[in-house]
């Protein structure tokens, strides 16, 4: 046990390194902006994970969190003037409150059920951002979104809010990591394995599972403001249902029950289209192709496809 | 599997990633070319706008380059597609501004991708000509972001004032549910007042609606004078062909978003006698041989057609517009941004396919009422009627 | 009075193409028990092969239909092989994917075909509208109100009195007794693609004359036509067809005596409402898997 700590301490340092040698190396800014945008996504498909890898269920509306978290951020701080930070406080209480709400009756649902049911919580929520015009903009977007700032620093180059986004996602990856080897973390792998056993050796499903979708949807606001406050311009056209497809594709590709899946996921996802830019017309077809293919061959995820290959290579 | 090995992979993944993306680096950059950075929707719900537009670009560019380029300088384009995806658009233009390094950028399609992608080219000092309708993009004024595409002001204004002429006091508006057809309710109710018109009824349908009927009747029982459907297509085509379904008797109106064959086409004999806001380039061919535009119209739709499939739409225009006028600004400029961009701002009298444009510091679409006209259908084809 | 009849006409033209496309889903399901997130693409192929056959290439409308109807069966064929087949790991989770890519895939697919631009074809009977009783309606909605019935009948009969249906119901029940007996379930679930995706060209080929056709139509089609399934009960066709034109009765409802912006949000709206209240759907399909 506390060797296994030993060891996932040593990754996430590993990690904290890259992450302040990259800030301190890398000059170019498209590619401080591109690793910003992946640490975003990573947090999204790591919240995500924990709900679908570790606790089993699945989500198709979570961009409804991601853009609930934007959304509310971006409202406190222009119409009603709220410091950006106490904001941030804002659109993790506000999306961890309406996923309270919703998760107590959609997930008494099961298998497909359930991802129905988040799938339609999440079209509604994205025709609420379109319609709600006084309030949001409506489908032409809020504009004006404040850029961070904590004391002296300001947070308005790319370098510096590319160490914000990672170091609170590497933050949440050592929360999340102490998260499942903790008590709370097994009674979540029985959930995942039989509903039906954990529940006979005592475990409380069903707060459980709401547990970890509240959490999984305020870990998705977090997300949302700190993409509000770097483009400084939000749109319902970000929070669809294909984002909410993204997200979960993320998850599935880098690998369910994975941390640093969520990670690997993350970049490929958010690097593939930039790769794709060359095949120009084709980027759609070639996008889907990867997709299915990855699926077909490794459909434990890239993290244990790609390591189970290694390993039976070496033997 | 061990923890270390799982790190060790890890880690080795994400050094593979970040060489991927070095290794995608663009070529060292010929000291000679003037590069010039274009973002458009080419695919996704906006291609509409986007794939002419980057035809657009390029046969602007070829033409400029066949006369020898700007200064013996010839241009080189980077163009991306943003898929009418505001995020995307965002990471399009900062590889454009950082690692294509260009020196001015065409585009936006859409209006939520060019409000997203403002701040950062203020913040880079790029000067940016976006081909999107969104009075917002113009107002108030940013110092780097200029526009060419008519905005949705002087459409309805340019509508309005000809209802006004027929004497038509009482509508019913149905728009459709996203930025464009936002914007256009928002500057048809603003406006509504100042032609002495009532709006009696204000229905909305999706851009990819099956039937709109119920809308419809809806307007019906308010008994306007008019209806004006402010969308792009197909969705008007389905309004068109649903308003000849229930028999409605009055006029229909559309905006200058199905300015284009592509309508006619759609709706079919439904779209006969309907009426709209449009860039002149519908009906060049019956303008007077003195209109100042008439000309530049003319070899732009000759060039366009022989050179692409498929007729002309007033959309690519706005690309074409937009490179010709940043073409003009860097003469001479020796590739400065600044010098570029106040070049572009004291430009005056630039007769353009989308109209005669006027720059100045608190100006800078450069447009005026001038740049619509009002057309018919009939016969399958464009009247000119103001 | 007259205007709720309108509304009435709309909800049936909307719910006819709605519940068209559900009937497929449905079909597939309570076959496979895969939700096939492509389906939608699926009548965007027909859709736009009619409109390449039929008024591009001007067959007569027959051959065109039937042809088709013919070429989505073939896709759906090339997609199960290879796309469904050949996971080694059949997980809902892992199916779901695979169809969700299938669908970005094919819409690419659509788009290097045909083009971004939109379609339209004129309507199988002419367009005159039909005068009810001050309403109207088109002469196109009670054709695909009638495919639809042919469609369910069709189904019924294929299920309960032929071999072939019967056996594809065992594979339904458990592919492992059915195998046992004999049953070539592999096979089964092959003709099961086919049908889902044949039926899918046949909505696609109905709806084209009254919907724009274009690359990207199928996904919000897929979408409501899923909620319009979910509605009725995942896997009865019966369930489909009520779904459908419920959904689609209360879309039009909800505009006209509500407001409609909200008409996105009713399709979803209700899907949550029937999930929480009656998951099983209005033919309570839960543990039964056909009708």
């Amino acid at each position: 046990m506390l060797l296994r700590w030993g060891k996932n301490n040593i990754a996430f340092m590993v990690l904290f390194f890259v992450v302040v040698a990259i800030g301190i190396w890398i000059e170019n800014q498209y590619y401080l902006q591109v690793l910003t945008f992946i640490g975003i996504n990573s947090l999204l498909a790591l919240g995500l994970n924990m709900l679908m890898g570790y606790a089993g269920q699945i989500s198709l509306g979570h961009a409804a969190f991601y853009g609930l978290g934007a959304y509310t951020s971006a409202i406190l701080s222009v119409h009603y003037n709220v410091n950006p930070w106490l904001a941030l406080i804002g659109a993790v209480l506000t999306a961890s409150l309406i996923a309270f709400i919703i998760g107590i009756p959609t997930l008494k649902l099961s298998g497909y059920y359930l991802g129905m049911g988040t799938l339609g919580f999440g079209m509604v929520v994205h025709v609420l951002f379109r319609e709600w015009s006084t309030l949001t903009g409506g489908a032409s977007g809020f504009v004006g979104i404040p850029p961070l700032e904590l004391g002296p620093i300001s947070f308005l180059s790319v370098r510096n809010y590319f160490y914000l986004v990672w170091l609170i996602m590497l933050a949440n990856m050592v929360i999340c990591r102490r998260l499942i080897d903790s008590r709370i973390g097994r009674a979540l792998r029985s959930i995942h394995d039989s509903e039906h056993a954990a529940e006979a050796v005592g475990v409380d499903t069903a707060n459980l599972k709401l547990m970890i979708f509240v959490f999984s949807a305020a870990m998705s606001a977090v997300a949302g403001f700190l993409y509000a406050h770097f483009v400084s311009f939000i749109s319902p056209g970000s929070f669809t249902f294909l984002a909410s497809v993204r997200m979960v594709t993320m998850v599935v590709i880098g690998g369910m029950a994975s941390i640093w899946g969520a990670l690997l996921g993350a970049s490929l996802l958010t690097l593939l289209p930039e790769w794709l830019h060359a095949f120009a017309d084709y980027e759609m077809v070639v996008y889907g192709a990867v997709l299915m293919i990855v699926m077909i061959l490794l459909p434990q995820g890239l993290t244990r496809g790609l390591t189970e290959i290694y390993e039976r290579s070496r033997k | 599997m061990s923890m270390q090995k799982l790190t060790k992979n890890v880690v080795l993944l994400l050094c593979v990633i970040f060489a991927g993306c070095l290794l995608t680096s663009s070529w060292v950059q010929a000291a000679s070319t003037y590069k010039i950075g274009g973002i458009f929707a080419v695919t996704g719900p906006a291609s509409f706008l986007g794939d002419p537009e980057k035809k657009s670009m390029e046969m602007a560019v070829k033409s400029i380059n066949d006369r020898g380029g700007i200064d013996g300088h010839l241009l080189e384009t980077v163009i991306y597609d943003t898929e009418a995806d505001p995020t995307k658009g965002v990471m399009a233009v900062n590889k454009l501004i950082n690692k294509d390094k260009v020196l001015a950028i065409i585009g936006p399609s859409t209006t939520p991708t060019t409000l997203a992608v403002i701040n950062f080219v203020e913040r880079a000092q790029m000067p940016l000509i976006s081909c999107a309708a969104g009075i917002q993009i113009t107002q108030p004024v940013k110092q780097w972001v200029f526009k060419t595409a008519q905005s949705d002001v002087l459409a309805v204004a340019s509508l309005y004032s000809h209802l006004q002429e027929v004497g038509i006091r009482k509508i019913g508006i149905l728009t459709v549910s996203n930025a464009f057809g936002e914007s256009g309710k928002h500057q048809l109710e603003a406006q509504a007042g100042a032609y002495d018109i009532e709006i009696a009824r204000a229905e909305s349908f999706g851009a990819k609606d099956t039937d709109m009927t119920a809308q419809l009747t809806k307007i019906r029982k308010t008994d306007p004078q008019a209806v004006i459907c402010w969308g792009t297509n197909p969705g008007p085509a389905v309004v068109a062909k649903n308003v000849e379904q229930l028999k409605m008797k009055m006029p229909l109106y559309m905006s200058h978003g199905v300015a284009s064959p592509k309508f006619i086409e759609l709706a079919g004999d439904s779209a006969e006698g309907i009426c709209l806001p449009s860039g002149k380039i519908l009906v060049a061919g019956l303008l007077p041989a003195n209109d100042l535009q008439k000309e530049v119209l003319t070899q732009y739709i000759e060039q366009f057609e022989s050179r692409y499939d498929g007729k002309v739409s007033g959309f690519g225009g706005y690309a074409f517009d937009a490179v010709n006028i940043l073409a003009k600004a860097m003469k001479g400029s020796g590739g400065d941004r600044e010098m570029i961009r106040a070049a572009i701002e004291k430009m005056g009298n630039h007769v353009g396919v989308s109209g005669i444009f006027n720059f100045s510091a608190t100006e800078h679409n450069g447009l005026g009422p001038d740049a619509f006209v009002v057309v018919k259908i009939k016969n399958s084809t464009w009247e000119l009627l103001r | 009075m007259q205007e709720l009849l309108q509304y009435l006409f709309s909800g049936i033209t909307n719910g006819a193409i709605y519940a068209v496309i559900a009937v497929g889903f449905s079909m597939l399901y309570s076959s496979t028990e895969l939700i096939n997130f492509a389906h939608g693409e699926f009548v965007m192929l027909g859709a736009l092969t009619l409109v390449t056959l039929w008024g591009g290439l001007h067959l007569p409308l027959a051959l065109a239909f039937i042809l088709t109807v013919g070429i989505v069966s073939g896709a759906g064929f090339i997609f199960e092989r290879f796309a469904v087949r050949t996971v080694k790991k059949p997980d809902h989770i892992v199916l779901v994917i695979i169809t969700v890519g299938a669908s970005i895939f094919l819409r690419g697919i659509g788009m290097l075909i045909w083009g971004k631009d939109a379609y339209s074809v004129p309507a199988f009977s002419g367009h005159q509208p039909l005068d009810i009783c001050g309403a109207t309606l088109l002469p196109q909605s009670i054709w695909i109100m009638a495919i639809v019935g042919i469609m369910v009948f069709g189904l019924y009969y294929f299920f309960s009195r032929t071999l072939t249906g019967k056996a594809m119901r065992a594979c339904a029940i458990s592919k492992r007794a059915a195998w046992i007996t004999g049953i070539p379930t592999g096979k089964m679930v092959l003709l099961a693609f086919m049908m889902s995706t044949g039926m899918g060209g046949v909505a696609g080929a109905m709806i084209a004359p009254i919907t724009m056709s274009s690359y990207d139509m199928g996904t919000i089609l897929g979408l409501k036509g899923f909620c319009a399934a979910m509605l009725g009960g995942i896997g009865s066709l019966w369930g489909a067809v009520i779904g459908g034109f419920l959904l689609g009765i209360a879309e039009a409802m909800g505009v006209g005596l509500i407001s409609s912006s909200l008409k996105d949000a009713i399709a979803f709206v209700l899907l949550l409402a029937i999930l929480y209240v009656r998951p099983g759907g209005i033919v309570n399909a839960r543990d039964v898997q056909r009708f």
